[in-house]
């Protein structure tokens, strides 16, 4: 009996790891087809107009060329998502800097740089707006019938009821910026095209079924005419969910007008001119506390900016509207979150996808609560944690074991925070570098919200090879978190063998089903599970076939494998989510269920604020946090590590610099991303409450390190210098001028 | 087109090139070593880093002409054949590598830190590789990885 040791819960190597440290690893600009041109876009140098002309400059043979424009589209002119309202190429009128007009393609890349700077456009300038205030306030219409892509309202009990009564009525007003994602790879996509066969797109992305479904309506081709391969994908962070989709739009156009296959790299500037970024958001608190420190009411007011289409701008602020409230118990809550148009380029995914937004105003509005009722931050939490039992904004009931009290207490002791705060304090009157500790509490739904789930019905499959392997049929995508790892983990215990019997497919649209999107942290929990099921159900097949026998070992189960192919054909089992029926969603009245599972945290940071130089460094930071089981240690760290040091960027580092919609500082030269000497140790300690519906009990955990940080961080500068400031990101000279004010 | 006679990785080669190629370009399209990786082009992000002539540099920074008659190394030359370098091997064992587009100029700055300092402190590997970004690990665990490559422990 050889049957193999667990793989779930300890760190075994990354499947494709060695391909990684040698070099050998494919990413989209490593691969080449026979005969491959270059595609290039040109883009709307306003904000918004209408297009009068275009001209072909310069001593160029314009001849040799591939241009397309939106006339060259065969069906639909959009990029296909929650309204349509994208167009893929603008047609007459521009609403964003950047804007894609038109795609050139030409075998030669130097040649294809000078022809793109040979387009001009004329542009009747139209009026814009460019800031949350100006298209609340309806400045100029620019979108729909009031400049607002989505609104929610989330009720429970009676604010109105409080306010007279309430001892205490606090208020504050909270900003957060826009961020790029600024994975190292840029976008990048290769199409292949013909009208007899379709289109086959291979790319850096996370959501294969998303450029998919992208590419049906725009050539109104069948299903089996489109097929989408991820290629070895150098970082997504929510930039490569939708946005990908309209880049292989392009390459495939001019992949089909010039007969050849089109490769679009963008380079760094392109990239962070023109993708998508964190959305900037406005965030107002007005809440009611009785005098012993309870939470009587919250009325939160919660505004994005959605940039010139809607895109994905309405879950976004779904997620952000649902975790606004916290991890706090409140009989009495309003939310009125709002997503509006400005004419920058769309804002979209990014990790953490709405509540970094929400959660920095939240635990940065606790801190001046906590100073008003003269309590510590500590306590005045203490009072408000929710518990088992409790119902959240939206009415759930938490059946999360969450012990916030503890997580609470056990972070604070590992990061020593009381005797620090009390040393600071005393060293702080000597010394112009100011010190200062601070934390945030906060919580993080896994997987879609609400009724997502039901309506992806993700599927996965597992299928033996004549070799008698298996292999996972999944379209969830390897972007450094994981995933084949931790499928290959998952099914090996489910099979009850070694970790080389385990294949993971390349996400091809052909060859697998389709999972769902590589969002919203439900690779493990969601997939996951789908992917044990699976697994189990092949092993069944094997079983009851009478080709395996219980007590067998890996290679006795390879054998069984190879047999059943052998004598069957093919072997594959199926796996379909199905929602459990006490998880319940309402959309219309937002209330339910909101998120089957959440991951719960307590992050503590350390900072130093220079008060000559305005310079603020983070030395130390706590990150404790409560995340199911713990698949693989090395890896869930490293998400931790990955997701602060993110997140000490969003807080103090990279400044998207706007002028009139676009971003004037797109180069990483003056976008500052943390470097090595930048970021402070990071200690991560995990919890274990196994969730009953995750793989082996996990939960989600990819977005959860953006959320705490950047509170944490500013609660820790108004310990150091007793500034009260709500607005990040916060680089020197915001310092400066803060002290100043 | 101008013609750039090199030694890459051990072997003598005459790479042809357009006369604005980069150092990056010529490895990547005409030698057909893509393990090197263009990030920013403007030498802020070290994932096009490669020896030359002994040096770490950012092969998108160099012009392919001044790479006449220089001994090149890129990531590809590190392992010996299968058996990878102690710095590989500790990325791979200790997760410093996750999506691994930053991974072989990570790599090639921290064996060109342990050239010049091969008892580096954790400070000495955070200033050696200041020059390289990584957006998915937050260096701890690349700190981790250069720290145990140096003592060998790599299980």
């Amino acid at each position: 009996m050889d049957r193999p040791q667990a793989l779930i819960g300890r760190a075994v190597e990354r499947k494709e790891g060695r391909d990684k440290v040698v070099g050998r690893s494919k990413y989209i600009d490593d691969i080449t087809f026979p005969g491959l041109i270059h595609g290039a876009t040109v883009r709307s140098p306003a904000a918004r107009g209408r297009i009068r002309g275009i001209s072909f400059e310069g001593n160029m043979p314009w001849d040799e060329f591939t241009i397309v424009t939106a006339k060259d589209i065969p069906g639909h002119n959009h990029v296909a998502l929650l309204m349509n309202d994208q167009p893929l190429l603008a047609d007459g009128f521009v609403n964003h800097p950047e804007e894609p007009v038109l795609l050139l393609a030409h075998a030669d890349k130097y040649l294809l740089e000078e022809a793109r700077r040979c387009v001009k456009f004329d542009i009747e300038p139209w009026p814009a707006v460019f800031t949350i205030e100006e298209s609340l306030a309806r400045k100029e219409l620019i979108w729909g019938q009031d400049n607002i892509f989505k609104s929610y309202l989330v009720e429970k009990g009676d604010v109105d009821s409080v306010w007279n009564t309430a001892d205490f009525v606090v208020e504050g007003e909270y900003f957060t910026g826009a961020q790029e994602q600024l994975y190292i790879e840029n976008n990048g996509i290769i199409a292949v095209a013909n009208a007899q066969d379709g289109v086959s797109i291979w790319g850096s992305m996370q959501c294969p079924y998303y450029v998919h479904k992208g590419l049906l309506p725009i050539f109104k081709f069948p299903d089996d005419k489109v097929r989408v391969i991820q290629t070895e994908t150098g970082g997504g962070f929510g930039g490569k969910e939708e946005y990908p989709t309209l880049i292989s739009g392009h390459a495939a156009l001019l992949a089909l007008k010039s007969g050849k296959p089109v490769k679009i790299i963008y380079d760094r500037a392109e990239d962070m001119v023109a993708t998508t970024k964190r959305h900037p958001a406005r965030t107002r608190h007005r809440t009611a506390v009785s005098k012993d420190g309870k939470l009587l009411a919250q009325e939160i007011d919660f505004v994005i900016d959605g940039g010139a289409y809607c895109t994905l701008s309405p879950v976004v602020l779904s997620r952000g509207t649902i975790h606004s409230a916290g991890p706090y118990f409140c009989p009495n809550v309003r939310v009125k979150a709002q997503a509006v148009a400005t004419n920058s380029p769309p804002h979209g995914a990014f990790r953490g996808f709405g509540a970094p937004q929400s959660i920095f105003a939240l635990e940065r509005h606790m801190d001046k609560i906590a100073q008003v009722l003269k309590l510590s931050p500590e306590e005045f939490r203490r009072r408000n944690f929710i518990k088992d039992g409790e119902t959240t904004a939206t009415g759930q009931v938490v059946k999360d074991k969450v012990d916030m009290q503890a997580l609470l207490t056990k972070a604070l002791a590992l990061s020593n925070y009381h005797a620090k705060r009390e040393v600071f304090t005393e060293q702080n009157q000597r010394s112009k570098i100011k010190k200062g500790i601070g934390f945030a509490t906060f919580m993080h739904g896994s997987g879609f919200t609400g009724s997502g789930e039901k309506y992806l019905s993700s599927v996965v499959g597992i299928e033996g090879t004549a070799q008698g392997k298996v292999r996972v049929l999944a379209a969830s995508t390897e972007i450094g978190q994981g995933t084949n790892t931790i499928f290959t983990q998952i099914a090996a215990d489910a099979l009850g063998v070694a970790g080389d019997v385990v294949e993971v497919a390349q996400p091809d649209t052909k060859f697998v089903p389709n999972s769902g999107p590589t969002v919203a942290s439900r690779t493990v929990m969601v997939v996951g599970k789908l992917v044990e099921t699976a697994a189990t159900g092949l092993k069944q097949t094997l079983v009851q076939s009478g080709f395996l026998h219980e007590g067998y070992s890996s290679r006795q189960f390879e054998e069984a494998v190879a047999g059943y192919v052998k004598k069957f054909g093919q072997l594959k089992a199926f796996s379909q989510y199905k929602q459990p029926p006490d998880i319940n969603w309402d959309d219309a009245k937002y209330q339910g269920d909101a998120y089957g599972a959440y991951a719960w945290a307590v992050y503590v940071a350390e900072v130093s604020v220079d008060t000559v130089t305005y310079d603020t460094h983070v030395d130390n930071f706590v990150a404790l946090q409560e995340i199911g089981k713990v698949m693989h240690p090395v890896f869930a760290a490293g998400q931790i590590e990955g997701g602060v040091a993110q997140a000490i960027g969003y807080a103090l580092y990279e400044k998207v610099v706007w002028k009139e919609g676009r971003m004037i500082n797109n180069q990483m030269t003056n976008y500052i991303m943390p470097t090595a000497v930048d970021v402070p140790p990071i200690h991560v300690f995990f919890e274990e409450q196994p969730y009953s519906r995750g793989p082996s009990g996990a939960k989600g955990i990819g977005e959860l390190p953006m959320d705490g940080p950047a509170p944490a961080i500013l609660n820790a500068i108004e310990n150091a210098t007793g500034l009260s400031l709500n607005h990040i990101p916060l680089l020197p000279e915001d310092l400066m001028e803060a002290i100043h004010d | 087109m101008i013609k750039v006679n090199c030694s890459v990785n051990g072997q003598k080669q005459t790479l042809r090139a357009h006369s604005m190629a980069r150092l990056l370009d010529v490895l990547r399209e005409e030698a057909g070593l893509t393990g090197t990786k263009e990030g920013c082009g403007e030498g802020e992000c070290g994932a096009c880093s490669v020896f030359l002539n002994g040096e770490l540099v950012m092969s998108c920074l160099v012009p392919a002409s001044q790479a006449e008659g220089a001994e090149i190394r890129t990531i590809e030359g590190i392992a010996s054949g299968e058996a990878l370098h102690a710095v590989q091997q500790a990325f791979l064992t200790n997760g410093g590598a996750q999506c691994g587009i930053c991974t072989p100029g990570m790599i090639m700055a921290a064996v060109a830190l342990l050239k010049k300092t091969p008892n580096p402190t954790e400070a000495d590997v955070r200033v050696g590789l200041a020059g390289n970004l990584c957006r998915c690990t937050g260096y701890m665990k690349i700190f981790d990885s250069v720290l145990r490559a140096v003592q060998g422990a790599n299980p």
